[in-house]
């Protein structure tokens, strides 16, 4: 299990990786931005062609330097290439999450939800939500 | 490991960045970065002077990578691929880095923080860049012929128009003849011509064209190649024909909806659907009669199978769209026959759009009532005494509840995708949740789909009326021409690809490939899987499958991703844990 090391506390500012998609949920992302819909900015996203294509070991890649989160916006039932999209993201995030134990790290750690190109507000409530939650989980400390 | 030679560009976007994000703070930040070798602020980055000073910079300074921390990549990417093309760079060798919408416009309101998070971004681009490697866009020679499939009033329209630009055209038709609902259509509006008229001129244009050929009693049963030089397999009664094609538009059509039994007493003489209706009117001469005997009075209910009113499992969200303005036009034709006749509409809300206003003016005009029901308290239909008795409450009369004697009653049935699952397997076309095929962007590209070379028209993608139909089609024809007639297509180059040294071939990818992909082949004196370039949608969906880690998608490595989480922990990790 992650053994504390980890901040927490008020001044702690989780952070949070996004892995967004470039024809769908970073349009939605795009629009929580233009709405001026603020969110915490230590939510950052580095973006995809399609959600099913993340690997598993990014996750844990970014849960093991530095990140305290992974929120995974995925292009749900508007996804461009698959129809199944949805499946197949939480198949991957499934074995991510396993990979997360496996590691000693907590699963709550790597969250998913379809953003689709107009889910501006959905996009802000997960990233506050989240936020919160991880505040409350600390950092992940020197695990894994 | 070569030393790049980066340039980075920060744009105040006038204001929209620079009021929140300090851009000097972001470019002092990265300044000093090892292979950063240009690194500037700009007010407007998209500006003519700007890109010429990217230019001047990438030639002089002999840059091979370009970073512009702007706005969304959705407004600017091509903009900036271009600067580097006209400077002698490979249009793959530049990154966009979102400071706009997803930075500065979302923080507003911590701009120290706003700032931090701009760096680590711009950062991350830096990273990526590093990494990018030139690529090159396959390009394909494409065949001047093309497909239609289904031969109502849209792909007929359709075949006439690529005909007409000099392209070849094989229509393939399921059924048994040619024109699909219109060719069974009366009088239609506004023109007031005839559907069989108006398919018959069409089929018999068709007949003079010596690149038309129609096939009826056709189904599509196997596609290879890809966009502009597909082969596809038919089977044309029974006999197996195969056709080289450049394109092909699925104009396969609708089902109207069939209420469930019993759904407002369907099922019992005297409960039309909307196409019966017609079909009844379109028989009638010298006043309306139904078995015989005249028909006094008729009501019409509105939107049945559509907007979540059906007594079936699965109810279509959707507002069929076309519902209202045939049942203004039912209406009309049917006080045509019978000026006597009396007539209810029971609505929800009516959609007669644009000119339509006018069936609605005229039907009020000529007598017909109008009343509005509750959606979730809708009126009930029972038989009594050889007519039909509605209870309906009115909400414009505060719900005041109304008994309506009927002869017949007419249910504004709307429109359903067609069951199509062994042509969706062949085309492999994603369809949206509401079982119409789905066109890439419904505003910007309504007429395309995922798979590159397939287009979409008419009512297989959405509910709609005939001329909205032909329009569709004739875009899909506008793309199919912007395709073929140029000779050839360039394919994205950010699609997958193996590592020969990794790859196994265990075989896991082979089958998590939406678009059959992947292929086998020999490599050296092992077997590995290769990526057809043709094929490869560049989604990534294969990547997560391999064991090996052998598959990446260019544009997006394992070595890019790895390398963008690094370069995004630097300060905030400081400022955050304090
Ligand atoms: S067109 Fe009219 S009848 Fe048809 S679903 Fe829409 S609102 Fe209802
Ligand atoms: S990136 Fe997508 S289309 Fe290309 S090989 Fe992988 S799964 Fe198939
Ligand atoms: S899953 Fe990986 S190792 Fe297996 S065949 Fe595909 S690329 Fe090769």
């Amino acid at each position: 299990m992650e053994h504390g090391g980890g901040m927490a506390g008020d001044d702690f500012r989780p952070r949070i990786l996004v892995f967004s998609t470039v024809t769908i949920s970073d349009i939605g992302i795009d629009m929580a931005g233009s709405s001026h819909m603020h969110y915490p900015p230590t939510a950052i996203s580095i973006p995809l062609p399609c959600s099913s294509g993340i690997r598993p070991e990014w996750v844990l890649y970014a849960l093991t330097h530095g990140f305290d989160g992974v929120f995974v916006a995925a292009d749900g039932t508007d996804c461009p290439f698959l129809p199944d999209c949805t499946d197949r993201t939480a198949k991957v995030m499934e074995r991510a999450q396993n990979l997360l134990r496996e590691h000693g790290l907590k699963p709550e750690r790597l969250k998913m939800a379809a953003i689709c190109s107009v889910c501006a507000e959905a996009f802000q409530r997960h990233m506050k939500n989240f936020f919160t939650d991880l505040k409350k989980l600390g950092s992940p400390g020197k695990a894994g | 490991m070569s030393t790049r030679k980066i340039g980075v560009y920060i744009c105040y976007c006038g204001g929209n960045i620079s009021d929140y994000v300090n851009c000097e703070s972001v470019r002092d930040a990265i300044a000093g970065e090892e292979e950063v070798k240009v690194a500037k602020t700009t007010m407007f980055a998209c500006s003519d002077a700007a890109q010429q000073e990217m230019i001047d910079d990438i030639q002089q300074q002999g840059l091979d990578a370009l970073v512009v921390a702007s706005c969304s990549p959705t407004l600017h990417l091509f903009t900036f691929r271009g600067v580097a093309e006209r400077a002698g760079l490979n249009p793959y060798l530049y990154i966009q880095v979102n400071l706009r919408e997803q930075c500065s416009w979302a923080h507003t309101d911590v701009p120290d923080q706003a700032t931090e998070k701009a760096i680590n971004l711009v950062k991350a681009g830096i990273a990526k860049a590093r990494l990018t490697e030139p690529l090159i866009k396959t390009r394909i020679e494409t065949v001047p012929r093309a497909l239609v499939i289904g031969a109502g009033i849209s792909g007929l329209r359709a075949a006439l128009a690529l005909s007409d630009l000099g392209l070849s055209v094989f229509v393939a038709e399921k059924s048994d003849k040619v024109g699909g609902w219109v060719a069974e259509f009366g009088r239609m509006y506004p023109h007031d011509r005839r559907g069989q008229d108006l398919i018959a001129d069409l089929v018999r244009e068709a007949g003079l064209r010596e690149n038309v050929h129609i096939y009826t009693h056709a189904e599509l049963r196997e596609k290879s190649g890809s966009v502009g030089d597909f082969t596809v397999r038919l089977d044309v009664k029974g006999e197996p024909v195969t056709l080289s094609v450049g394109s092909i538009i699925t104009t396969t059509g609708f089902v109207p909806y069939e209420p469930a039994s019993g759904e407002y007493s369907y099922g019992t003489d005297g409960v039309l659907t909307l196409t019966e209706f017609k079909r009844l009117l379109d028989g009638s001469e010298g006043g309306l009669t139904y078995r015989g005997r005249p028909v006094d009075t008729v009501t019409y209910i509105y939107c049945v199978g559509s907007r979540g009113s059906s007594q079936k499992d699965t109810p279509n969200m959707y507002c069929s769209r076309y519902c209202c303005n045939a049942a203004m036009h039912a209406s009309s034709l049917a006080h045509e026959l019978s000026p006597a006749v009396h007539q209810f509409h029971l609505f929800r809300d009516i959609r007669t759009y644009g000119k339509y206003e006018l069936l609605y003016q005229d039907a009020r005009q000529k007598g017909a009532v109008f009343i509005r029901f509750d959606g979730e308290d809708p009126p009930q239909v029972e038989k009594s005494n050889g007519r039909f008795r509605i209870q309906v409450k009115d909400m414009l009369m505060a719900g005041e509840e109304l008994d309506i004697e009927t002869d017949l009653v007419v249910l504004a049935t709307g429109m359903e995708p067609r069951p199509n699952q062994a042509l969706n397997d062949v085309l492999k076309v994603p369809v949206g949740l509401d079982g119409f095929f789905k066109e890439i962007h419904p505003k910007l590209r309504p007429v395309e789909t995922v798979i590159d070379g397939v287009f979409i028209a008419g009512t297989a993608q959405a509910p709609r009326n005939s001329a909205e139909s032909v329009a569709s089609s004739l875009a899909a024809v506008a793309k199919t021409a912007a395709l073929l007639k140029k000779g050839y297509v360039e394919l994205e180059p950010l699609i997958a690809v193996v590592d020969p040294e990794t790859c196994t071939w265990c075989g896991e990818c082979v089958g998590s490939c939406p678009y059959s992909a992947i292929e086998k082949i020999s490599f050296g004196d092992k077997e590995i899987a290769e990526v057809n370039t043709s094929l490869c949608k560049g989604c990534g969906a294969c990547v997560p499958a391999c064991p090996q880690g052998a598959l990446g998608v260019k544009g997006y490595t394992d070595g890019q991703i790895r390398a963008m989480i690094d370069a995004m922990m630097i300060d905030m990790v400081e400022a955050s844990r304090g």
